[in-house]
């Protein structure tokens, strides 16, 4: 039973197993745990996050190709699902409708990409996908009257996913039992099912020749894997996934514009999120992107307490100042590179290469 | 036109050009089924490359290549494996951070359709796995079959590569140097497996060896490249004693092994 949820590919260290049933245990009651509408929201992207990360290291850390479009198909999701829900209106037809085209849209878009140039040097690849990211950004701030431009778009949700509608009238431990908390709970079931998909998926006899071409595609090709076909059904499959985390990232925020679905920075972030939790592990995509998310949140808090606690000292209270933030996200990120190359889950494994 | 008439496998004028250096020049040839045909020359002779030019690892500059009277050269390597061909290679070339029984498998799996089964666990195509095990056990690999197979022993990295060849259960089967740097005890392991696999006479094997004690004991007929020329070819005896042989090995200082 449980050989078959996880795929037969479990954890193999108990301080992971640990660390990933706190996380679990964390997001499936948060609502109860941490009340307030900032960590849920915290928590909500985290679920959101995993997906996307996850996304990507099927195509980065199973498959080894370099893809820096992946925050394009990540948007078209979300857009997908903003346009229709801004231009027809709050209800499911149009958010179903809208996602479902986002997703498939961006499955196409990856279909083109891959047939163009899946055939020709990694690096090509990689300059492609870049090409692609730009002028997917700059095409979506032309048409602002179809997707708002710079501002983005806001937008209503479907009433049962609204604040104002309740499940129930009663709280249940001090909870109100709303649409926001019913949304939450959508995201993490959809979230969930999405990883664990995935897990199917990499360990499958599909998921053992993306892991053979990753090692070796010259051996792959002469044992017969006609490798451009299976590393473009990888990227239609990790943008289709990618594009089902956009949508759900439109309907938690109510908002969709380019600094939240498109822009460089998230690109990065998900690299960063793949190579700290560890490449070629999906259990590292749920350990990085938990810790990114989380001192992308709270780190600015985290800093703004402790400046003020070492306020008498000289140099630094500036060194903590909030806004060095980020400075200290890169900091966190090249400590944990040069300390477990093979990321978190390869440090907690105890091997050296995750498998 | 039925199969039988044509030879399983054939060269025709293969050619191919590094920049000025031409390292298989106009070789044309044929081999048959139920053959061993050992090709020998001095290093840099242009064997692997021979090699490289009938699997598909490299595309031919002049020439063609058939694999049972199919045009295939202008195949992919993948589909030329799928049309018959069997490839070891000389540069051990396994997928090095996977396990020896994986490395195995993925070969079995290669030649089931069960590449694109997206949703199945791989852990439960047990009939996969048997194969992979029956394989690893004929090269004697089977207590190292957990081990990862960057880890292991050049000579047991060697049988692995020989394992991958048969887990394709191909009808062409091309060896290249299987044996090379190899201990003396690990070497008759692989050489006792290409005379079981010679005894069925279904399969055609190619077999590049510098070793003459070898040839002698297992080729049907010998073929020698020199400077990318086929200079010579004929049985065993007949080629050995040619003059044109014993001035190839003359060169290169591997005359005593002739
Ligand atoms: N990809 C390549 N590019 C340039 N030269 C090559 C390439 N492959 C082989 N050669 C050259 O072709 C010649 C034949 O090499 P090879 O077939 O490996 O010889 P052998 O296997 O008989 O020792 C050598 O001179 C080698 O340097
Ligand atoms: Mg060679």
């Amino acid at each position: 039973m449980l050989n078959t949820l996880f795929s037969g590919d479990f954890p193999r260290s108990r301080w992971l197993t640990g660390l990933l049933l706190l996380i679990a245990v964390a997001l499936l009651l948060a609502p109860f745990l941490f009340p307030g509408s900032r960590p849920l929201d915290t928590a909500a992207k985290v679920c959101i996050f995993i997906v996307l990360v996850a996304s990507y290291d099927l195509l980065l850390g199973y498959t080894g190709v370099v893809s820096f479009a992946h925050t394009v198909f990540f948007g078209m999701g979300a857009y997908g699902a903003a346009i229709a829900l801004a231009k027809v209106g709050p209800g499911w037809g149009a958010l179903l409708t809208g996602g479902a085209l986002g997703v498939l849209s961006a499955m196409v878009l990856a279909l083109l990409i891959a047939l163009f140039s899946l055939r020709v040097r990694a690096i090509f690849f990689a300059m492609v996908t870049l090409a692609v990211a730009s002028a997917f950004a700059i095409l979506v701030s032309q048409l602002f009257h179809i997707t708002g431009g710079e501002d983005g778009l806001s937008y209503s949700l479907p009433r049962e996913l609204t604040p104002a509608f309740r499940l129930v009238q009663d709280k249940v431990f001090d909870v109100r039992i709303d649409g926001r908390l019913l949304t939450y709970y959508l995201v993490l079931t959809a979230c969930a099912g999405l990883f664990l998909g995935l897990l199917r998926l990499v360990n499958s006899p599909f998921g053992r020749v993306l892991q053979a071409i990753r090692e070796n595609e010259f051996r792959a090709e002469a044992l017969g894997y006609r490798t451009v076909l299976y590393r473009t059904l990888a990227s239609c499959i990790a943008a289709g996934v990618a594009a089902l985390a956009g949508v759900m990232m439109a309907v938690w925020a109510r908002y969709t514009g380019p600094e939240t679905t498109l822009s460089m920075d998230i690109m990065v972030n998900i690299l960063l999120m793949v190579v700290i939790g560890g490449m070629g592990t999906l259990y590292g995509a749920v350990v990085g992107a938990t810790l990114f998310v989380l001192a992308q949140n709270y780190l600015q808090t985290l800093m703004a307490g402790l400046s003020s606690a070492v306020s008498g000292v000289p140099v630094l209270p500036n060194l903590f100042a909030p806004d060095r933030w980020l400075l200290w996200l890169g900091v966190l990120f090249i400590l944990s590179v040069y300390f477990f190359p093979t990321g978190l889950v390869g440090r907690l494994r105890g091997t050296g290469s995750g498998r | 036109m039925t199969h039988a008439e044509h030879p399983v496998l054939a060269t025709d004028g293969l050619t191919v050009r590094f920049g000025g250096h031409v390292a298989v020049n106009d070789v044309t040839c044929a081999f048959h089924r139920g053959t061993l045909t050992a090709i020998v020359g001095p290093n840099g002779a242009g064997k692997t490359t021979y090699f490289n030019l009938i699997s598909g690892q490299l595309k031919a500059t002049a020439g063609r290549v058939f694999v049972n009277g199919e045009d295939v050269t202008r195949f992919p390597a993948p589909r030329r494996t799928e049309r018959g061909i069997g490839r070891a290679f000389q540069l051990t070339n396994l997928f090095p951070n996977l396990s020896v029984l994986e490395n195995v498998r993925l070969a079995v799996q290669a030649r089931s359709a069960h590449g694109f089964s997206l949703f199945s666990m791989a852990s439960r195509h047990v009939e996969l796995i048997e194969q992979a095990e029956h394989v690893l056990a004929r090269v004697g690999l089977l207590d190292r079959a957990g081990a990862v197979a960057a880890t292991l022993s050049h000579g047991d990295k060697r049988k692995l590569e020989v394992g991958m060849m048969l887990a394709l259960e191909r009808d062409i089967l091309m060896f290249d140097e299987p044996t090379a740097g190899m201990s003396v005890d690990e070497a008759p392991v692989i050489l006792d497996l290409i005379r079981q696999i010679k005894a069925d006479t279904s399969k055609t094997i190619l077999l590049v060896e510098h070793k003459m004690d070898v040839i002698r004991s297992l080729a049907d007929r010998i073929i020698v490249l020199h400077n990318g020329y086929l200079v010579a070819d004929g049985a065993p005896a007949e080629v050995m004693s040619s003059p044109i042989v014993q001035e190839a090995y003359l060169g290169t200082g591997v005359a005593d092994h002739v």
